[in-house]
């Protein structure tokens, strides 16, 4: 028996989260005292096999079927193929991709799928702590299934190569898809930015309420663009209009996890936070020295934002 | 076009969110409650559909009697109907909620004619299971796909196009109806109530129905805050004459050039 790793990719290039995935599937497999395993699905997958085997997979196994990414076809070659392998638990990263296939292939299977993980105790039941309110609470919870099938948050823990890298064998698996199976696949793409994004920017310059309008962020803009970042808000930006959704931080919006998050005017309510602690260092700026931002940060710096930025930028 | 949103009642959380002694619930005392912003959006989704291509939109929740209010928001905003599941809890898991969920679509589409388009929240906002929409969707044999954040109708009203964010754009499904998705907040910009919507929200009927769902396998035990790594916030300064603390800072996390 082994523990299954969903690889997330797109068109062949593998998606970072994976690689946590590989890192959680490992310290429930050590408890089991089992190998970790991979699956990748799609032909463009193919060239994975070395970096599944770095990140501790001693097979691993490819469907390569044709097309490209969709819900139901991916969903339904892991319930395929679940059977065959037979595994003692099957992991994904919590992504959109992520949560939404492996939710596909649970309700295939007639079987339960426990959405962004952080911890598991791996025996006869597992016993599972999970996220609940998108990080404000931890659930713990009791999993009875024949086949365990979990999703680890995203961010929840480091992407970290296995210390004994595997060559990996690798085996493919022709799956027979229903015809119904492709009608979710990607049919087009639209490409609106080559860039720097907020998921991926190295520091992000957030704004909220207290940057008051739409042209206040011209101040956040300009700081962005001197530091080589990209400018965030939060929801209270977005409810006024200020921002487009795309920018917002936080549990209904995007979660980041750059070197340095610039909090600006942002009160830090747990909603916006759970959005942002994945960054590796916090500096909020705010006029109210006891707000949640300024307690929960590492650097703060209590004043103006219209003040401070400015003059950060002049150097 | 006949559209249905499913919604989650779920306290209205502050700035903090505080458990229950016995952790078994969020403390909602003295909280009023709300539903996901997902599905805020989810609703105005419906009711522009039904205004873009005429026909009718229907909400549907299941947990206590309580979420008679959500029922009632959803018509202040434009929803015509409305089906309430009474399990007099907030508790049941992802795989009990769908298939009571499934079984009250089947009996809605039985009476009323079947759903061109079945709309979930990406994920609720309480228990994020990240499934209920998916498990009903298969369940029902629709097609499904979840994060949109944009959809259109084709001219013959065959197929419903609808466009998931990603990183560096946007991917396309095109979708044969009917089907479902998951939308997430920012898909739409959700109305206030009208003056009429409100009085609509009064004179609602809400269908109340029960379930004899069995559980599934997931089972809560208890909440818990996230332990937290509580470091001494470092005061780089006041004002403007904070600048070059913050300067050096930049300089030594290796962020300044
Ligand atoms: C289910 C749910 C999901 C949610 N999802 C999200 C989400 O994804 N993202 C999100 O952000 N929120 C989310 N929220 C909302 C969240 O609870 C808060 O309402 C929101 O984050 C507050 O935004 P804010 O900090 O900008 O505003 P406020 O709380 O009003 O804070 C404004 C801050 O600006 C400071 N300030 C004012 N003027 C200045 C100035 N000139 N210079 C410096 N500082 C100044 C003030 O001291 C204050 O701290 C969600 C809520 C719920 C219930
Ligand atoms: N109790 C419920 N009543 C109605 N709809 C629900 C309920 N629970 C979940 N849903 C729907 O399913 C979506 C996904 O929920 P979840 O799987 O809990 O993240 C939500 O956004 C709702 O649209």
């Amino acid at each position: 028996m082994s523990v299954l790793v969903v690889v997330e990719h797109d068109r062949g290039a593998m998606a970072d989260a994976s690689l946590e995935a590989f890192v959680f599937a490992r310290s429930i497999a050590d408890q089991l005292g089992e190998p970790v395993e991979a699956l990748l699905i799609g032909a463009d997958a193919a060239g994975l096999a070395d970096v599944c085997a770095a990140h501790g997979a001693v097979a691993v196994h490819h469907a390569p079927i044709a097309g490209d990414y969709g819900p139901e076809a991916y969903g339904m070659v892991i319930a395929s193929l679940a059977p065959v392998l037979s595994p003692s638990g099957i992991v994904a990263c919590g992504t959109d991709r992520g949560n939404e296939v492996l939710a596909h292939a649970a309700a295939e299977l007639d079987l339960p799928f426990v959405a962004n993980c952080v911890a598991v105790t791996a025996a006869d039941e597992w016993e599972l702590t999970r996220v609940q309110w998108g990080g404000s609470l931890n659930e713990e919870a009791r999993l009875t299934s024949t086949l365990p099938i979990v999703s680890v948050a995203h961010h929840a823990v480091d992407a970290e190569e296995a210390s004994a890298g595997a060559t990996a064998n690798v085996m493919e698996h022709i799956v027979e898809l229903p015809e119904w199976a492709s009608r979710s696949l990607i049919q087009d793409r639209v490409v609106l930015s080559e860039g720097l994004t907020l998921a991926t920017a190295p520091i992000v310059v957030g704004g909220g309420r207290g940057v008051g309008s739409a042209e206040g962020f011209d101040v956040l803009e300009a700081l962005a663009a001197k530091l080589g970042g990209v400018v965030g808000c939060s929801r209270a930006v977005t409810n006024n209009g200020w921002r487009p959704h795309s920018d917002q931080v936080g549990q209904t919006g995007t979660r980041i996890a750059p070197q340095l998050y610039i909090a600006c005017g942002i009160s830090g309510a747990i909603q916006h936070w759970v959005g942002a602690k994945a960054a590796k260092k916090i500096l909020a700026i705010n006029t109210d020295p006891a707000a949640n931002m300024v307690v929960k940060a590492d650097y703060a710096v209590i004043g103006d934002l219209f003040e401070v930025l400015p003059a950060i930028e002049q150097g | 076009m006949r559209v249905l949103v499913c919604v989650k009642r779920v306290p209205a959380p502050g700035a903090k969110i505080n458990i229950t002694d016995d952790g078994q619930a969020v403390d909602a005392t003295n909280l009023g409650h709300t539903m996901s912003p997902h599905e805020e959006c989810a609703l105005e989704l419906a009711v522009q559909l039904v205004e873009a291509h005429g026909g009718e939109s229907h909400v549907l929740t299941l947990g206590v009697a309580e979420a008679d209010e959500q029922c009632r928001w959803a018509a202040s905003i434009g929803v015509t109907k409305a089906t309430l599941v009474d399990v007099g809890t907030m508790g049941w898991d992802p795989q009990r909620t769908a298939t009571a969920l499934t079984d009250a679509i089947r009996s809605i589409e039985e009476a009323d004619g079947p759903f061109d388009v079945i709309i979930f929240g990406n994920e609720s906002a309480d228990t994020g299971g990240f499934q209920v929409g998916i498990r009903t969707a298969r369940a029902l044999d629709r097609p499904m796909v979840n994060a949109i954040k944009g959809v259109s109708i084709s001219d013959d009203g065959a197929t419903l196009e609808a466009q998931r964010e990603i990183d560096s754009g946007m991917e396309v499904y095109r979708l044969p109806m009917p089907c479902a998705i998951g939308v997430k907040e920012g898909i739409t910009w959700p109305r206030y109530p009208t003056m009429r919507g409100r009085l609509a929200s009064k004179k609602l009927a809400v269908d109340v129905a029960g379930s004899d769902a069995a559980p599934g396998g997931q089972t809560m035990v208890r909440l818990n805050r996230p332990e937290e790594t509580v470091s001494e916030t470092v005061i780089l300064g006041e004002g403007a004459a904070a600048a070059p603390a913050v300067v050096e800072l930049l300089k030594e996390l290796g962020l300044w050039s």
